[in-house]
């Protein structure tokens, strides 16, 4: 199963490849994983997207827990959250297909970033999974270049 | 007068004096370097493992002089098992510096021997100047990448402002919680800039407050259990020795009476002499302490971690047991195998909460049982008339010292006789590297032992493989005059791997056969330690009683011993102990 777990981390040199290098020296699988500033100037949060069955999952939050530069694990996909991921979509639309791209965009409210003779580019904030559906919509129309900012999560009051 | 005699005479009054009158004040100015040896003589250090080099010569300027015995390795590596073997022994931090680069680098092995079995370390690495850090500079290497995942922590020093903070954090990490070996790289310029010094009386990490105090709830469930058991085992580990539990678990067995087996690293936390005592388990476990943990319906975990090397099969480890974990690492808990009262919080103090308020269970019939176990299969060998067992040597180093001596083993065939023939009965007596199986630890290992132990017989029982890769420790006893023991059991096999190559790999015995080797009596007396060579199973005896009454310098004592002897029982690694072996296959 997926969890979303959103890691408070001191905001020092080396706290990444800490992170990082235990997901890899441990074998757990990232599906994604972003870093940010927090409103504290001293404390960065990174939201990590992880696969696993229970003890894995288990077994990955005590992991971070046990690094001393983690200040906190939550599991957001325990609990209500908000959560959003950006995407950058260059799409091949020749002039003749180029409407049907934008009703596409039109309807997810995607906005249209950049325009060139033979491509588009759109720019979609969403929930990961829209972001998923309008990703598999514009296939047919052949992807150029696509970059995912990975999923950010805020538990909700 | 006299001291001002000697401020004319002898320029390291006057150093002393100078310091003195500098560290008198409140937050004077100091360099890094002088930071580190005010730092550790606030830490209370008496002892420093180490080797000077380019990085760290202005921390060895001030070390000239400073108030601590330092102990010069002949190879960085050696400093580092030598000041874990002082942590093991003593139950405090060990102290290790080292340049940068490959200074470091030899620091790796021991760091992750330490880091494996949970032993306080604080290691100081020299490294090249701030402006110089990645610029491919002489002697330099990333060795907080290096050691980010055999640490606990570690910390590149980027200002010496941070410094004593730094170190403050290392040596509370280091001890508390489950304690581990902490890096700290300290950039060279870093060690000769100034700041005023004031060192930190507290520590404040937000990210780190580890959890001592068991929770009661899990702690009252635990004793119903307990009672409610009918073949109830203690599975007690490492983590019994290093919270210093030995007195409560003592007092634990003794209010439930439930039989106790310890993994190796929890050897001599129980007395191995008492009819309770069901030694080791796990892979060269006794019999009886592998049959006990398979039929038991309740396992009583304490500072253990559920290895390999004890669980064998984890699906067949215990097909009827529930379990009780107490462990100061959450991260230990249900991470091999479901438990089902996992108590997070320090060994000793959940013990003591336990024997408050357990009652004894109703096990007549299981110790019974267990006993007659005990009775059928106890650990054995084919004794010689003429050979020399390694076993025999093993058991005459215990008869002769009353039991009461600190063994250090290597790894291999002569780690594990040193656990099965041996009978530990106090904690910190027995020290080996378990986790990461490190050759060429014991020796230097024994070194830090007898520093920490002066009061104590410290034999390092190793094979003739071991002993090899860090040997040229040999003159650090010599100058010191520790009269550590190194009792080679000599087969010149590799022997651990040659078993597994006769058992299952057809006899193929690749490049484990090490005969061709120094002539250890004449290497040691090269050192000037003490030779002896033992060839005949009559010499034994005399040969452990000559080294005993030596009491200035080193001894090694070359026991020629049976070649193919092998390490029984065995339960092959994966399997269950049904597929135990516990004598030759014919």
């Amino acid at each position: 199963m997926r969890h979303v777990i959103s890691v408070k981390v001191e905001n020092r040199a080396g706290v990444l490849a800490r992170v990082a290098g235990l997901f890899s020296a441990r074998g757990y699988n990232i599906d994604s994983l972003a870093v940010s500033q927090t409103e504290q100037e001293d404390v960065s949060v990174m939201t990590i997207v992880v696969r696993g069955d229970d003890r894995i999952i288990e077994q990955v939050k005590k992991q971070l827990n046990k690094l001393i530069d983690v200040i906190k694990v939550s599991d957001h996909s325990e609990y209500p959250s908000i959560q959003r991921e950006l995407a950058l979509v260059k799409v091949n639309a020749q002039p003749a297909k180029r409407s049907e791209v934008y009703q596409i965009a039109g309807i997810f409210r995607a906005e249209i970033v950049d325009i060139s003779l033979k491509t588009v580019t759109l720019e979609l904030t969403g929930e990961p999974e829209r972001i998923d559906n309008f990703i598999e919509l514009l296939r047919p129309y052949s992807i150029k270049e696509l970059i995912r900012t990975g999923r950010i999560s805020m538990s909700k009051e | 007068m006299i001291k001002w005699i000697g401020f004319f005479i002898f320029p390291e009054v006057r150093l002393e004096l100078d310091k003195k009158r500098r560290t008198g004040r409140t937050a004077v100015k100091m360099t890094g370097a002088e930071i580190i040896i005010e730092s550790l003589k606030k830490e209370g250090v008496e002892h420093i493992f180490g080797y000077p080099g380019g990085a760290v010569i202005p921390i060895f300027h001030q070390l000239f002089d400073a108030p601590f015995n330092f102990y010069l390795a002949r190879h960085e590596q050696g400093a580092v098992h030598a000041a874990d073997g002082y942590a093991r022994a003593s139950g405090r931090v060990g102290v290790v510096i080292a340049t940068s680069g490959p200074g470091a680098t030899n620091l790796v092995t021991g760091i992750a021997t330490a880091y494996m079995d949970s032993v306080p370390l604080v290691l100081f690495t020299g490294q090249v100047s701030t402006e110089m850090i990645g610029n491919d500079a002489f002697q330099e290497a990333d060795i907080t990448g290096i050691t980010r995942p055999i640490s606990k922590h570690n910390y590149l020093v980027q200002r010496v402002d941070d410094l004593a903070r730094i170190i403050k954090e290392s040596f509370y990490i280091a001890s508390t919680g489950r304690p581990g070996p902490v890096v700290v790289d300290v950039p060279v310029d870093v060690s000769r800039a100034e700041t005023k010094f004031a060192y930190p009386e507290q520590v404040n990490l937000r990210s780190y407050k580890p959890v001592y105090k068991g929770h009661p709830l899990q702690i009252s469930k635990a004793c119903k259990l307990i009672e409610q058991s009918k073949r109830p085992v203690i599975y007690s580990g490492g983590g019994v020795i290093s919270s210093n539990a030995s007195a409560e678990l003592r007092e634990f067995v003794k209010k439930t009476g439930i039989p106790i087996t310890t993994t190796l690293m929890g050897m001599g936390a129980y007395p191995e002499t008492d009819p309770l005592s069901l030694k080791m388990l796990g892979m060269h476990g006794t019999c009886y302490a592998n049959q006990a943990v398979h039929d038991s319906d309740l396992l009583i975990a304490i500072g253990a971690r559920f290895d390999d090397r004890v669980t064998g099969k984890i699906s067949e480890f215990i097909p009827e047991a529930r379990v009780i974990h107490i462990d100061i690492d959450p991260s230990s808990v249900s991470k091999n195998v479901q438990v089902d009262i996992p108590i997070v919080g320090d060994c000793r103090q959940i013990l003591a909460e336990i024997n408050k308020m357990v009652k004894a269970p109703d096990i007549g019939e299981w110790i019974d049982y267990l006993q007659k176990l005990k009775v059928e299969n106890p650990l054995t060998y084919k004794d010689s008339g003429s050979r020399i067992k390694p076993q025999h040597v093993v058991e005459r180093i215990y008869a002769l010292t009353g039991g009461k001596a600190v063994i250090c083993t290597e790894v291999g065939q002569n780690q594990m006789w040193a656990a099965q023939f041996f009978e530990y009965s106090e904690p910190r007596s027995f020290i080996s590297s378990g986790g990461l199986g490190t050759m060429g630890f014991g020796f230097p290992a024994a070194i830090g032992a007898q520093i920490a132990r002066p009061d104590r017989r410290v034999i390092d029982i190793a094979g003739d493989g071991s002993i090899q890769m860090n040997i040229q420790e040999l003159i650090v006893a010599v100058q010191h005059r520790l009269p550590v023991i190194i009792a080679i059991l000599n087969n010149g096999f590799l022997g651990m791997v040659r078993q597994w190559q006769q058992l299952f790999y057809d006899k193929r015995y690749s490049h484990t056969c090490i005969n061709f080797q120094p002539d250890f009596v004449k290497l040691a007396e090269a050192y000037g330690a003490e030779g002896i060579r033992v060839e005949k199973k009559e010499e034994v005896d005399a040969a452990i009683e000559r080294a005993l009454s030596i009491t200035d310098r080193p001894i090694i004592i070359d026991f020629r011993v049976d070649r193919e002897e092998n390490v029984y029982p065995m339960v092959p690694a994966g399997k269950t102990i049904k597929d135990t072996i516990t004598r030759e296959l014919l």
